[in-house]
């Protein structure tokens, strides 16, 4: 639209001071952590010693930073694979005209009022195997008394598992949402489309596979964005559900950075993290961005 | 006559009014004392000095910001973005010894103590192991209030008893005794390193076991070398451990995996004194202790003390907070509370239950080493990384490769190898 | 056939609801029960006796013990999650309109860059955070907190925005303007009207990420007479052990109010999802 100048005013002060906020807090301070992942800060007192790329260097040959990275990936990935496979699957079956539909739903949902600490805890008690001595509890007590014992597992507590555990507990918490948005974008989808195709004689499944599910990707897009950017900074959950585990099988760079630190007074280390993690989601996250403001709008 | 005798009378009068008022009356204002005592015993003692210098100085005001978590983690994040903002607390809760000197003193941000350890007599009533761990560069840099013992073997009594054994004082008798209870179906050793500090402190009593007092102390000074065959005996004597640990060690914190010794269905662990208050808030008494095997003679110290930071806006509450912490009263309040004991060595023994009245004995006779995992031994980003290497051992118990990596460690702490 | 098909429909449902629901359980029943019965190992029995003790501890402390209960930091969780909630909504608003109906070059640039902003992690930015906070004089106090949660929220409430009003037909708009509406008359006119469902996503976001906030809310607000509940909730544990009755009620009373939020604004957060607030980017 054309503007005039008093628009042109008015829009630039009603984004100017975000814009204005978020290069100081955002930016400004990427860039700090950036200049003192390149320097020898180690103490409490700031040393800010220009050592170029050493504490890069260091850090992927660190045996830790290098299972946290792994963990990371992998948690994202299930992470997120669980929360839009299980949220379409329970937003598909709410939308078939349920009895105590919003029963179920404020259920569903519930999970995201929660605080990932105390989703953490209640999760370990869980997912805590139990011993010989003691026989299984938690989850495992409740597998074997409904016969399905083998389904059991040494969870977090087993280093090949690890930080898959902690997948449960954040797919528990948030795949409630992912749901509610896929609801949504199905009960948004217009009769006629899917009133067509059962005149065209195609199944249920049919509808859904090939009118539904393509209409609903900007759905899926979105909650990625969502969701990679929780998975990618988590901290609290597993802080209080596994702490790094053992062999650090559950830790993950958000809490190797804040051990770092603020236990360890490595502050350049911690800063390296910082930058390493943005490094990622930028090359993630930017082309994709792009793409879709592109082809959106 | 009269005039002078009783303006000599009024002079009196006000020389000894003059001389009596409490110089402590006039304090007014607030200090911020910082801490991660948030519950349990800790509060209570906390609470417990609060109240003497409450009843001392009642018009100051204190403000009790405490973090919990993390095992104090939390705290420090907000103690040292405090600190680097240039808004200190005014005084705060630290591990006595590098922790604090390195930290802090080493880098500029304390005020020496030392005036203040002559003018209350304090060099003179705690032993000499304590005033070592809080000296440096020639100076007392904190004020210890409470002392912990580390190296502490705990065991079910009844468990041992039906069973006919007696605590092991060597690591072969443990692994004598850990083998008769496995045959009987009881877990021998437990553990829970969910938070990942405690395979590091079981770890630093059997150093302390097999390399002895002095050599303990000397692997944090360069005296000792970590590559020393001692070490690799202890890794070894660790890695044995392991295969007789409850094996969800992982899930549970410390405290969690205690249930099995008050369940009896696991009988010894390894562990610092605060253990004691955790069986007494269970309701468990029947536990019984000894010192880790072959630690007799040496007592594994870690304390909480509290110092001055520099430019902190209550310098003068602070001080008189200080003299409370290290006063005898203040020190059988805070103890009898948290399950700790007074680092003082002139206090009423009888006022404290059995355990710690036996801690203090073994107090003034052992030879004081300062714990590691707990901050008195070495530096902060030292103790982090011991505490990953340990951490990691526990997953995979390859003792070469461990050995290797606390060698690099000490050596990226700046102590040759 | 049918039948077997709705049978099947409602049992998967119920799993699944059983799923979500056996937390709560733990939490309930933990809560319920006093120190000495919790256990791991009993975590599914129900409480011997049942008694409110552990939720008037966490909620009243314990001054005896020195333990501080949640009630003096409800009111701080309060005057920061409301103010802060309203303002970057209001703030994703305008943002959002501008982004959607008055673009101009580089915009979409600029406004990637804002959602990039997402992706920050909180514990990397904490110490510059301090330092320009007391620089502008908002640290150690709740505006200061009220002010990060703002700043950090701006991405997500443009995002759910801009989403939302994309969706906003720009004939309104040109009709609108042939009327002689200008760029606030429209915003005030067309846009708010319309924006229920959009604020109440928002809303519901951000009230929950700033209720739940931990790791700023200790920061900031270091003095302890002003730190939100989340402080407080996790403080009730010690540092050695975790009263667990304690603890898991703390919890359950720290989750009323985003709860009770859902239940009022449940409905137009539905219609908020359903009018396209995060579909897509």
């Amino acid at each position: 639209m054309r503007k005039t100048k008093e628009e042109k005013i008015l829009s630039a002060l009603f984004i100017v001071p975000s814009i204005v906020l978020v290069l100081v807090f955002v930016y400004g301070f990427i860039a700090w952590t950036g200049w003192v992942s390149l320097t020898n800060w180690r103490d409490v007192f700031p040393d800010f010693t220009y050592v170029g790329l050493r504490n890069y260097i260091e850090l992927f040959q660190n045996l830790r930073f290098q299972i946290d990275f792994k963990n990371i990936l992998v948690f994202t990935v299930l992470f997120l694979f669980s929360c839009i496979v299980i949220g379409l699957f329970l937003a598909i079956l709410l939308d078939r005209k349920i009895r105590f539909e919003n029963v179920f739903r404020s259920l569903y949902l519930f999970p995201m009022a929660v605080s990932f600490i105390v989703t953490g805890v209640v999760w370990r008690w869980l997912l805590n195997p139990g011993t010989e001595a003691t026989g299984p509890i938690g989850i495992n007590m409740i597998l074997e008394q409904i016969g399905l014992g083998f389904l059991k597992s040494r969870w977090y507590t087993d280093p090949n598992i690890g930080i898959k555990a902690v997948v449960i507990a954040a797919v528990w918490q948030m795949s409630g949402y992912v749901m509610a948005m896929y609801l949504a974008g199905i009960r948004g989808i217009p009769n006629e489309l899917s009133e067509a195709a059962q005149v065209d004689g195609a199944s249920i499944w049919q509808i859904y596979r090939y009118v539904v599910l393509p209409l609903l990707r900007p759905i899926t897009l979105g909650a990625v964005i969502i969701l990679t950017h929780i998975s990618l900074k988590i901290f609290d959950l597993v802080v209080s559900m596994t702490g790094a585990g053992i062999g650090f099988s559950c830790d993950v760079p958000a809490l190797f950075m804040y051990d770092t630190t603020f236990r360890g007074n490595f502050f350049a280390q911690g800063a390296g993290i910082a930058t390493i993690l943005l490094i990622s989601i930028a090359i993630l996250i930017i082309p994709y961005l792009r793409y879709s403001l592109k082809t959106g709008g | 006559m009269k005039s002078f005798k009783g303006l000599s009378l009024l002079l009196s009068v006000l020389l000894v009014f003059s001389l009596s008022i409490p110089a402590f009356s006039q304090q007014k204002g607030k200090i911020e004392i910082f801490s991660w005592w948030t519950a349990g015993g800790e509060a209570e003692g906390l609470k417990a000095l609060f109240d003497i210098y409450n009843k001392k100085y009642p018009n100051i005001e204190i403000i009790n910001a405490t973090v919990a978590g993390g095992a104090g983690t939390n705290a420090k994040a907000v103690l040292k973005t405090r600190m680097l903002g240039g808004d200190p607390p005014d005084t705060f809760q630290v591990h006595a010894g590098k922790e604090l000197t390195d930290t802090w003193a080493k880098t500029g941000f304390m005020e020496p103590l030392t005036d203040l350890y002559k003018s209350e007599g304090w060099t003179k009533v705690m032993p000499k192991g304590i005033l070592d761990i809080v000296f440096y560069r020639g100076d007392y840099w904190s004020v210890p209030v409470n002392i912990h013992r580390a190296n502490v073997l705990w065991y079910n009594r009844k468990v041992f008893k039906d069973n006919g054994l007696t605590p092991p004082k060597t690591f072969d008798e443990f692994f004598k005794v850990a083998d008769t209870l496995k045959a009987r179906g009881i877990i021998p050793f437990v553990l829970g390193t969910k938070d990942g500090w405690e395979a590091g402190h079981v770890f630093e009593t059997i150093l302390i076991a097999k390399l002895g007092a002095e050599g303990y102390k000397g692997l944090w000074t360069g005296k000792t070398k970590w590559s020393s065959p001692k070490v690799t005996d202890a890794l070894e004597t660790l890695k044995k451990i392991f295969t007789y640990i409850n094996p969800d060690h992982s899930a549970a914190t410390w405290d969690e995996a205690y249930q099995y010794i008050i369940d009896g269905k696991g009988a010894m662990s390894i562990m610092g004194d605060w253990a004691a208050g955790y069986f007494f808030s269970k309701g468990y008494t029947d536990f019984g202790w000894a010192p880790v095997p072959e630690t007799a003679g040496i007592f594994d110290a870690l304390s909480d003390s509290f110092g001055l930071p520099k430019g902190c806006k209550n310098r003068d509450n602070v001080i008189a907070f200080l003299k409370v912490l290290c006063s005898k009263e203040g020190q059988e309040a805070f103890n009898i509370k948290k399950g700790s004991i007074p680092a003082r060595s002139d206090v009423n023994k009888s006022l404290f239950p059995e355990y710690q009245r036996s801690a203090m004995e073994d107090w003034l006779k052992d030879a004081i080493v300062p714990s590691v995992i707990h901050g008195a031994a070495a530096a902060e980003g030292w103790v982090t990384e011991y505490k990953d290497v340990i951490s990691l051992f526990v997953a995979r118990p390859d003792v070469p490769t461990t050995q290797k990596a606390l060698v690099q460690v000490a050596t990226r702490a700046g102590v040759k190898q | 056939m049918q039948r077997l098909n709705r049978a099947l429909l409602y049992f998967a449902l119920i799993v699944f609801a059983i799923f979500y629901l056996l937390p709560v359980y733990v939490l309930l029943t933990t809560s319920l029960k006093n120190f000495a019965e919790v256990n791991l190992r009993s975590m599914w029995k129900l409480p011997q006796s049942m008694s409110l003790d552990s939720f008037k501890m966490a909620w009243g402390g314990n001054p005896l013990k020195g333990l501080k209960g949640l009630s003096q930091n409800f009111m701080n969780s309060i005057y920061l999650v409301v103010p802060a909630t309203i303002i970057s909504s209001l703030l994703g608003s305008m943002n959002g309109y501008v982004f959607t109906k008055w673009r101009f070059r580089y915009s979409d640039t600029i406004f990637s860059m804002i959602i990039f902003g997402m992706f920050i992690p909180y514990q990397s930015v904490l110490i510059p955070m301090v330092v320009v906070l007391q620089k502008i004089g908002l640290y150690g106090s709740i505006p200061g907190l009220i002010f990060v949660h703002c700043v950090y929220g701006i991405p997500i409430t443009t995002l759910i925005f801009r989403n939302y009003y994309a969706t906003v037909p720009t004939e309104i708009l040109e009709a609108a303007k042939i009327d002689g509406a200008g760029f606030l008359g429209i915003y005030r006119r067309i846009i708010l009207p319309v924006s229920m469902p959009g604020f109440a996503v928002v809303m519901i976001w951000q009230f929950t990420s700033i209720w739940n906030d931990f790791l700023f809310g200790l920061v900031v607000a270091q003095k302890p007479g002003i730190q939100p509940i989340t402080v407080a909730l996790n403080n009730l544990a010690g540092s050695y052990f975790v009263e667990w009755n304690i603890q898991m009620a703390g919890a359950l009373l720290t989750a009323i109010p985003p709860l009770l939020l859902y239940i009022f604004l449940g409905r137009y957060f539905m219609r908020g999802l359903l009018a396209g607030s995060l579909s897509g980017v």
